[in-house]
């Protein structure tokens, strides 16, 4: 019989302990297979949020550096400029990037830090218990949105990477989903481009992943992968935002 | 007189809300109580715990290192706390789910098919609430009918709805040892 | 709701509930386990009483936000726990040199770094030191069951205001998930200097700077030395411990907040075996009940002083007996809740090595 599929060598055997239903467990192993295969083990460095994937290390069998929450940009930035030859990526959740990592991600963009971040969109916060999160969408609810979310007094959902594809630093920008396996098979293929623009050494790599979180959205599984498709990827459109290699300036 | 008691299941079978009962009828008859809930890592079918103290006097310690009684609802929980349990208490056991049992000799073992005995009655979502009735029936650390008369307001506005079957299934537990005596 | 019934109530919402009762107008918070329960306690809550609840986009941004509504007049709250309250240290100066009331809550988790979210008293340093930069101190209290969570937090706002200044809650992740009986009275009105330092538009009167800026040092020592007379009144107003069976004792246990719960515990154990034992509590770290340790400790050979730490509020026990009775340390660090039984252990333990009897 042909072995088609084995664990990717640079994922622990140690069972994931991530909720039914949660995309982390995908992109987890999107990133290992990405690291086998572009055989970088050796010189990568990962960088995991305080988020329900504080524990990637337990899982990623490289290099890892825990981060306080929001700061993985500026640890990034230590790694990378005093090791340039080595690819270092971040891989947060939403208050990670977006909320109290605000200043760090925008400045490593701005300063076009040779560095990729993964960052893995919900909605939510996961790991505190299902609290609003920067880019929660408007009428959802959450622990502390309990009317769901209101422009008025809550603000926007914001679309950092959108803000972010704007800067000059910012060599290649993008937003996936894990909704259906062409689209986990696409996130592959975006995460692939955002590690070789960093060897490339052009700048700021970002991929956005959308990602379901079925227990604080309070629905099962089956349904998270829906409401990922129909409606998130309404709010937060994929695409490719930015790509400095297809552009006349390299 | 101080008494602990643990009660473990799985997220989502009202072992919180069973023990919380508990520890509401024991303040409304005037004892000191503290209610101290657990949570596993995972948010869906992980560990739900909870700890209730009942007392005479202020209570110290709301952690039970080693509890007199023990609630077990699923096997893991049995697995993961019966060498807890202090010598010479009683450990009750869903025998519907739970299939193994202690190696220890020196508890008390009670046995209630909660699970078979709700479907034949209320319904399976309140097999928690007759593994309480037949609790209270068993340690007397509160009165039976205070649970019954208070379950207004231990329910709650949201969930007074549900009052007739929550007493329903006190009963089925409850009278589950008058059966046997 | 009736004020004079019991309801049982986790200790987190009971701060919630409190803060509302003594007429909290602004909550700012981020979410962190073991506290999250608050934020979520306030969003709904202060919907139903017309107040505001905004989760800032970080500890740092909410802190400045309480700093914000405290100086327009509002009463104001944050939440969070040990590594969030290292975020808001500088928000804590800045709010102490302004002289700005306003309520902080630490529910103490296991530290340092990114720690665990089990109980903990590592942050006492934190909390009494200042913390932050710069010749300030900062009134902190340490309840030990709920119904002193929900007393002490509504309390805390009358004391910002009377004195102007930041009042820090130090709970820890055991006290915040209890879920204890309390009563929730409501709140005794009392008289509360003139809040003549807000900014709310000078309209029909000259405009006010609120600034911690003095370039000049002579202004700024004569400022370092008013904050100083008022750090002093406090010390002189504020002190609060409880005390339990000392009358008799040879040796006195010191330790606060959950700690002092479990000590109390193992005292009446000892008590029971014939040992002479009695318990001090502080309630207020920050100022620190010297006078009581020095007057109730006269009589005792032995200080033992247990905390959830490796020892901190013992330099405090050290200062204020001056040296002149023993102290031995017991610690449990790291999120370790100890039982009643072990602390009752070390007690005979010293009693028997010092040959107190």
């Amino acid at each position: 019989m042909k072995k088609v599929f084995t664990r990717p060598k640079c994922l622990k055997p140690a069972p994931f302990h991530y909720c039914p239903g949660c995309g982390h467990s995908i992109i987890h192993r999107l990133v290992a297979e990405l690291i086998d295969e572009m055989d970088i083990r050796g010189k990568t460095i990962c960088i995991p949020p305080a988020g329900c994937a504080v524990l990637a290390y337990n899982y990623f069998d490289i290099d890892t550096c825990e981060s306080a929450h929001g700061r993985g940009c500026a640890i990034a930035t230590g790694f990378k400029r005093a090791l340039p030859d080595r690819i270092i990526f971040t891989y947060q959740g939403d208050g990670d990037m977006a909320a109290i990592g605000t200043a760090e991600t925008i400045h490593a963009a701005n300063r076009g830090e040779i560095i990729t971040s993964i960052f893995v969109n919900n909605a939510v916060y996961g790991m505190t218990g299902g609290q609003m999160a920067p880019t929660t969408m408007l009428g959802q609810k959450t622990t502390t949105s309990p009317y769901g979310r209101r422009s008025k007094v809550e603000g926007y959902p914001l679309k950092i990477t959108d803000l972010i594809a704007q800067l000059p630093g910012a060599a290649y920008v993008a937003r996936t989903s894990v909704a259906t396996p062409a689209k986990v098979m696409a996130t592959k293929k975006a995460l692939k481009r955002a590690f070789e623009i960093q060897i490339l050494g052009s700048g700021y790599t970002l991929v956005e992943v959308l990602s379901p979180c079925p227990t604080n959205w309070k629905v099962s599984p089956k349904e998270a992968f829906k409401f990922l498709e129909e409606i998130m990827e309404k709010e937060y459109p994929l695409g490719v935002f930015k790509d400095i290699t297809k552009t006349k300036e390299s | 007189m101080l008494q602990k008691t643990i009660m473990s299941g799985i997220g989502g079978q009202g072992i919180l809300f069973s023990g919380l009962c508990l520890a509401w009828t024991a303040m409304l008859e005037g004892h000191h109580v503290t209610y101290l809930p657990s949570y596993g890592a995972e948010m869906r079918g992980g560990v739900a715990s909870c700890t209730i103290a009942i007392s005479d006097e202020e209570i110290a310690s709301p952690v039970a290192s080693s509890p007199d009684y023990l609630v077990v609802m699923d096997n893991e929980s049995l697995l993961r706390l019966q060498n807890q349990s202090a010598s010479g208490g009683e450990i009750f056991i869903n025998s519907s789910i739970v299939t193994d049992r202690p190696g220890r000799g020196d508890v008390e073992l009670v046995e209630i098919p909660v699970n078979e005995l709700a479907i034949s009655t209320v319904g399976e979502q309140y097999a928690n609430m007759v593994m309480l009735g037949a609790f209270v029936n068993r340690t007397h650390q509160v009165k039976f009918s205070t649970m019954i008369d208070k379950m207004d307001i231990i329910l709650g506005k949201s969930k007074v709805k549900f009052k007739d079957k929550n007493i329903e299934a006190l009963k089925v537990g409850y009278e589950y040892f008058q059966k046997e005596k | 709701m009736n004020k004079t019934e019991k309801v049982l109530m986790k200790g987190t919402d009971a701060i919630g509930e409190a803060a509302i009762q003594a007429g909290c107008k602004c909550y700012f918070g981020y979410p962190i386990t073991p506290q999250n329960e608050i934020p979520e306690y306030m969003s709904r809550r202060m919907e139903e009483v017309g107040g505001v609840f905004l989760q800032g986009e970080s500890e740092i941004a909410s802190i400045n936000m309480v700093l914000g509504a405290a100086a327009s007049g509002a009463r104001a709250m944050t939440s969070s726990s040990s590594p969030g309250i290292s975020l808001k240290q500088e928000g804590l100066s800045f709010l102490a040199s302004l002289e700005l009331p306003a309520v902080i809550v630490n529910i103490n988790r296991g530290g340092p770094g990114l720690g665990n979210i089990a109980p903990s008293q590592g942050d006492y340093y934190q909390a009494t030191r200042g913390g932050g930069h710069g010749d300030y101190r900062m009134p902190v209290y340490a309840p030990a069951s709920v119904q002193e969570l929900y007393d002490i937090t509504m309390k805390c706002f009358d004391i910002a205001d009377i004195y102007r200044s930041p009042v820090m809650i130090l709970g820890d992740g055991m006290m915040g998930q209890i879920v204890e009986p309390v009563i929730l009275h409501g709140r005794e009105d009392i008289e509360l200097p003139p809040k003549d330092y807000i900014l709310d538009g000078a309209a029909g009167r000259p405009s006010r700077i609120v600034k911690s800026l003095i370039l000049d040092v002579r202004l700024m020592e004569e400022h370092n030395w008013k904050l100083k007379r008022k750090y002093d009144l406090m010390k002189r107003d504020l002190p609060l411990h409880e005390e339990f069976m000392t009358e008799d004792a040879k040796m006195i246990v010191v330790a606060y907040g959950t700690a002092a719960r479990i000590a109390k515990g193992a005292v009446k154990r000892v008590r029971a075996s014939g040992f002479q034992v009695g318990l001090i509590r502080p309630i207020t770290l920050w100022p620190f009940p010297d006078e009581a340790i020095v007057t109730l400790t006269k009589k005792a050979k032995l200080i033992l002083v247990f905390e959830m730490s490796t020892g901190q509020m013992i330099d405090d026990v050290r200062l204020a007996t001056r040296g002149k009775v023993d102290c031995e340390f017991y610690g449990r660090p790291g999120g370790v809740v100890a039982a009643p039984q072990e602390i009752s252990r070390i007690i005979e333990r010293h009693w028997l090595q010092w040959e107190l009897s």
